[in-house]
């Protein structure tokens, strides 16, 4: 490789890292995004100049292919879809890197790694770890836009000797792999590759849908692991940097993820957590219980006459769609003097950071978002909580009963808060399966319905 | 091998890097990192250019040819997404 492509793609890594850097504060995002961009292009015009690239008709028409869905799509989708549209981009680049390492196999001289069938070793192992993570992400990815998107049950769904054959198949895996690096035939590439998407499949579909926000960020884990095998093969530095980013982000997320539902890495893998087994047990149950229910006028009143009230959403927000009335019903309230302030648990939504994308698409000032270490100290000192479409995520049953399968999960302590008021569908309990002991008490009241038309009546009642 | 240890040499410290960089991304904004990420990763379009690149035809080319338009659908769909998501957050009007 001529000496200045490997300055530029240094320049286009350190461009990559800014980008990232960009990230922690909302201030100087907007730049970083701009750096991740001028990276971007900064490789693929260095790519473009390397000696042995001569179609470049066909470049062209394969950019402008994919930049036009790309950018369409983008242009289009609804905030609220965020979480599926992430877990297709991910699949994309997992397909991308098993395409690239059949061609560096199919013609391994263009990649400067020797000839079909005297590939070095090394590079024979590269490759395979290349495909089959890419392999893994693209299975994974799919399976995980289908039960976002709907297409399939969101409930884990689990089958005996799940494990025992995930186990005999990676095992097959790696025996593969070693032929392979024996044989290098395009039956042993191939097979690899197609054993990494059925063991992709199969390490999804036990995980529920309210895992997501660690499935998501596991495989966006894995799409950078892919291009770092990539990365390997081409011996290229810039892919393994951004690989090993990319590759480390996703790890870090997962694990934020996991500590924000106090549940180890590998309990989320295995699968299985809650589904509508329990769910439909404690719903029962639960109903046999007096709540006190009241409506939007009686939410209007106390909000109105309240010095201060925190929201706090969650899942069910997004699925109503409900951020911009929930924002117009604060701005009514800021209007009455009353302070108004976010509550955002790690783990609400489907994806890390869903619901301050959700506010700040509905125009709330990212300043008034607090996170869960920041605000859950002033509950104790909040008139009136309103949750809107969260449940497990304030359960006190977190802190107190060690028998809870949401024990020791950091929870929105809002039972200290003079009053809770809850907008949810139903009493039924919440992922996990677990009823909600807030539910019951004197000082919550429950606003049964869908949260969006809860926040449209209570702006109506505020309005008279 | 030499070239393995230098290539893990780069990976190691490139680990290292990601780790201090992405804690400190505060966490409201990390579902725009999510889609900064995916994004970046699609700079394995450079593998895919590569493989589009030669004169000859073959089944390399058109594998290059398929990742080279996945590639480019997440390079344009990720920075485009990461933008619009960036745009909306905004502060307190004083």
């Amino acid at each position: 490789m001529e000496n200045y492509s490997i300055l530029a793609y240094l320049i286009s890594g350190i461009f990559f890292i800014l980008a990232l850097r960009g990230l922690s504060s909302p201030e100087t995002a907007r730049r970083g995004n701009i750096y991740g961009i001028s990276g971007m292009i900064i490789a693929i015009i260095t790519t473009l100049f390397l000696p042995g690239i001569e179609s470049y008709a066909l470049i062209a028409v394969g950019i402008l292919i994919g930049g036009t869905i790309g950018a369409s799509i983008a242009l289009k989708i609804q905030m609220t879809a965020l979480p599926q549209l992430i877990a297709a981009f991910h699949s994309l680049v997992g397909l991308a890197a098993v395409m690239v390492a059949g061609a560096a196999f199919h013609n391994p001289s263009a990649y400067g790694i020797g000839d079909p069938g005297s590939i070095p070793v090394v590079s024979l192992i590269e490759m395979s770890l290349g495909s089959a993570i890419g392999a893994i992400t693209f299975s994974g990815s799919v399976i995980a836009f289908g039960k976002l998107q709907g297409i399939m049950s969101g409930n884990p769904i689990t089958f005996k000797f799940q494990h025992f054959l995930n186990a005999i198949l990676g095992i097959t895996l790696i025996s593969i792999v070693v032929l392979f690096c024996l044989e290098q035939t395009q039956n042993f590439f191939w097979g690899l590759t197609i054993l990494a998407f059925i063991i992709g499949f199969l390490i999804i579909i036990p995980i529920g849908a309210a895992d997501m926000p660690v499935v998501v960020s596991m495989l966006n884990s894995y799409s950078g692991w892919a291009a770092c095998g990539i990365g390997f093969t081409l011996s290229n530095n810039l892919l393994i940097i951004t690989g090993a980013l990319v590759g480390s982000s996703g790890a870090i997320l997962s694990y934020i993820m996991c500590k924000g539902m106090n549940r180890s890495f590998i309990s989320v893998i295995l699968g299985g957590f809650g589904g509508d087994d329990v769910a439909a047990k404690t719903d029962k149950e639960a109903e046999q219980r007096p709540v006190k229910s009241g409506d939007a006028n009686d939410a209007a009143f106390m909000m109105q006459n309240a010095e201060s009230v925190v929201i706090v959403p969650g899942y069910g927000m997004a699925v109503a769609q409900a951020q911009h009335a929930l924002k117009e019903m604060c701005d009514i309230l800021k209007k009455k003097k009353v302070n108004i302030r976010y509550a955002i648990h790690p783990v609400a939504g489907r994806m890390p950071g869903h619901m301050n994308v959700l506010l700040a698409e509905a125009n709330v000032p990212y300043d008034e978002v607090l996170e869960l270490e920041a605000i859950n100290r002033d509950f104790a000192s909040t008139d009136v909580v309103f949750v809107i479409g969260a449940n497990d995520i304030t359960n006190p049953a977190a802190k107190t009963d060690p028998q809870s399968p949401i024990y020791g999960m950091p929870i929105l302590e809002v039972e200290n808060a003079k009053s809770v008021l809850f907008s949810k569908r139903s009493l039924g309990a919440g992922y996990a399966g677990v009823e909600n002991e807030l539910f019951f008490r004197d000082n919550t009241m429950m606003l049964f319905g869908d949260a969006k038309e809860m926040c449209e009546s209570i702006i109506n009642a505020l309005g008279k | 091998m030499e070239h393995l240890l230098q290539e893990l040499t780069v990976f190691i410290l490139a680990i290292f890097v990601g780790y201090y960089v992405i804690w400190s991304v505060t966490p409201a904004l990390h579902s725009p990192l999510m889609s900064v990420t995916n994004a970046i990763s699609s700079v394995i379009i450079v593998g895919a250019l590569i493989a589009v690149g030669p004169a000859l035809f073959g089944i390399s080319k058109i594998m290059g040819f398929i990742a080279v338009i996945l590639a480019a659908v997440n390079i344009f769909g990720g920075f485009i997404v990461t933008q619009r998501m960036l745009q909306m957050f905004k502060k307190k009007k004083k």
